[in-house]
């Protein structure tokens, strides 16, 4: 696992080190601010409502951040080369994959704790249970995990780290919006693409202060499978390369 | 200490390389030659464990690369065309990340890198930013990098392009250092270097390896009956008496000077008599009759290259 960690810790520092992480959380936390002031802090809303709004909204800014900063995980790496440093050391596919996903996710991470000052102000001047923060980070922070690995999928699978984040872009959208399908479609089938839908049969809850092991199950299990996804592809890709 | 077998790859329809097989002993250094488009670097992406290949197999001390694949990169290091540099990392930095993520650990890591700091002449710019350096100075990293581990194997793709002729001749001699501990496996364009760095060749084209040995070998191989003559008078008259004679082929005449010529040609022990007696026969001395071993590499990579494997790999 050492090598997992070199790779963690390598990729993490290399967001601060570039424009494009500390340019792109600037930009994400200034606009998620602005947002959340102009939608959440004007008029009238008690306590629980903002919360909930604020976790709701933050699930497509995490989702943003998420999708932005993985597309150069490996993307990035074929275009400037330095992928052959990864490709010849003696690691297991899972090994890298693990590596760049734990790297990502830490980024996100400090992305979600910047953020939090904006239900920290509500705490000031409103009236929030710990219990209901608690439950939305958890749900964020899975919710983010899940983005992650996805981007990390997609990164690995392209040479392009437009065509990666548009890639992991599409299908977060989709999993975002399967209720709008399941409406369509009756019986079980409907049911079953309902509760693929990662927002409203499942974040949902977090935003309201519930945890739901089934939902941590299924975000974890959609983890595992875009990261063992993600080290096929790179070990298919040795054939072809 | 390398044995492949039977290796072959394919690009969609397209066969990049076709059952190619070879040894290489510990402590050579081998060179690696073949037009552009040859396989040179497909093979090399082999070898290092970037790719797989779809037939055949490779092994490395005895592991086999489709069996023992984590063994095999163990035991390479390998420098591409474009050395694998992060810009925003130190020198001493990027050595330790790639010392570390090969396996090593504690003090041997200081130890190593410090060996190799050394060895490629890194000490002025071990605490620069990567991005700083020169194009010779990456160069130097990269095969820093690709040594830290102290791999049996060492696979240097073009290592000297781009350098100036200064950066040239310290590399060769680097080169020429790291054969004392590692096997090495040169990739170059630039046939002098090859000629003056290697023990042996490797020649590929069209994906097929079309000759393997020793240069004045392969030269041998290549035209086992060449030779050549010098001998006194004109120019002209020797090519028209060389040229009427059956049995010689290839015939080349040059003044090398106003009264002396060289003849290189090829044909049998009895072309060559015959050549010779028609020379005196037409008042023209003879001094010298050799086997052919003059002629560049570049002359001998032409030769076997230029004209393409009658039942080599299509290409679509």
């Amino acid at each position: 696992m050492r090598p997992t960690w070199l790779i963690c810790a390598r990729e993490f520092r290399a967001y601060f080190l570039t424009p494009l992480g500390y340019g792109l959380v600037a930009a994400l936390l200034c606009l998620h601010g602005l947002y959340f002031n102009v939608t959440l802090l004007q008029g009238e809303h008690s306590s629980y409502e903002v919360v909930q709004g604020y976790f709701f909204q933050s699930s497509g800014f995490v989702a943003a951040v998420a999708v932005l900063v993985t597309m150069r995980a490996f993307a990035e790496e074929r275009q400037t080369g330095t992928a052959m440093l990864l490709l010849t050391a003696p690691l297991p596919e899972w090994q890298l994959v693990l590596g760049k996903f734990l790297g990502a996710f830490g980024f996100l991470c400090v992305y979600i704790a910047l953020s939090a000052y904006m239900p920290l102000l509500i705490m000031v001047n409103g009236a929030v249970t710990p219990g209901h923060l608690v439950a939305g980070y958890v749900g964020l922070l899975a919710l983010g995990a899940v983005v992650t690995a996805i981007g990390t999928l997609t990164s690995a699978l392209s040479n392009s780290q437009l065509l990666a984040a548009v890639l992991a872009a599409s299908i977060v959208a989709l999993l975002f919006a399967c209720w709008v399908v399941a409406g369509a479609v009756q019986g079980v089938l409907g049911e079953a693409i309902a509760y693929l839908d990662l927002m409203l049969s499942h974040y949902l809850s977090f935003s309201r202060g519930v945890i739901k092991l089934s939902t941590l199950v299924y975000y974890a299990s959609l983890v595992y499978l875009a990261l063992l996804a993600a080290s096929v592809a790179l070990r298919l890709r040795r054939w072809g390369a | 200490m390398i044995a492949a077998e039977s290796l072959s790859k394919y690009y969609g329809q397209r066969r990049a390389l076709d059952d190619v097989s070879f040894r290489i002993g510990r402590g050579e250094v081998v060179g690696f030659l073949g037009p552009n488009g040859a396989g040179k670097t497909t093979l090399l992406k082999l070898l290092s464990g970037v790719s797989m290949s779809h037939a055949g197999d490779f092994c490395i001390d005895g592991y086999s690369s489709r069996r023992q694949p984590l063994e095999v990169r163990r035991r390479v290091g390998f420098l591409p065309d474009r050395p694998p540099l992060y810009d925003d990392m130190r020198v001493g930095a990027m050595l330790r990340f790639a010392a570390e993520l090969r396996g090593l650990q504690g003090t041997a890591v200081t130890e190593r890198v410090a060996k190799v700091v050394q060895q490629c002449g890194l000490s002025e710019v071990q605490e620069d930013l990567v991005r700083w350096l020169s194009h010779g100075y990456r160069q130097r990293v990269g095969i820093a990098m690709a040594i830290v581990h102290a791999p049996a194997l060492l696979i240097l793709d073009e290592p000297i392009n781009g350098l100036d002729p200064q950066q040239i001749r310290q590399m060769r001699e680097l080169i020429r250092t790291l054969a004392q501990e590692h096997t090495v496996l040169l990739s170059s364009h630039i046939l002098a270097e090859v000629e003056h760095t290697c023990d042996r060749l490797l020649i590929l084209n069209r994906g097929r390896l079309v000759a393997q040995g020793r240069e004045a070998n392969l030269r041998q191989q290549l035209r086992p009956d060449g030779f050549t003559l010098r001998g006194q008078g004109g120019v002209e008259q020797a090519a028209i008496v060389a040229q009427s004679l059956p049995g010689l082929r290839d015939v080349q005449v040059r003044a090398l000077d106003s009264a002396r010529f060289e003849l290189l040609a090829c044909g049998s022990l009895a072309a060559r008599s015959t050549l010779v007696t028609a020379l005196v026969q037409h008042n023209l001395g003879v001094e010298q009759l050799a086997p052919r071993q003059g002629g560049d590499l570049e002359a001998l990579f032409l030769g076997l290259t230029e004209v393409p494997p009658s039942t080599g790999p299509g290409e679509s």
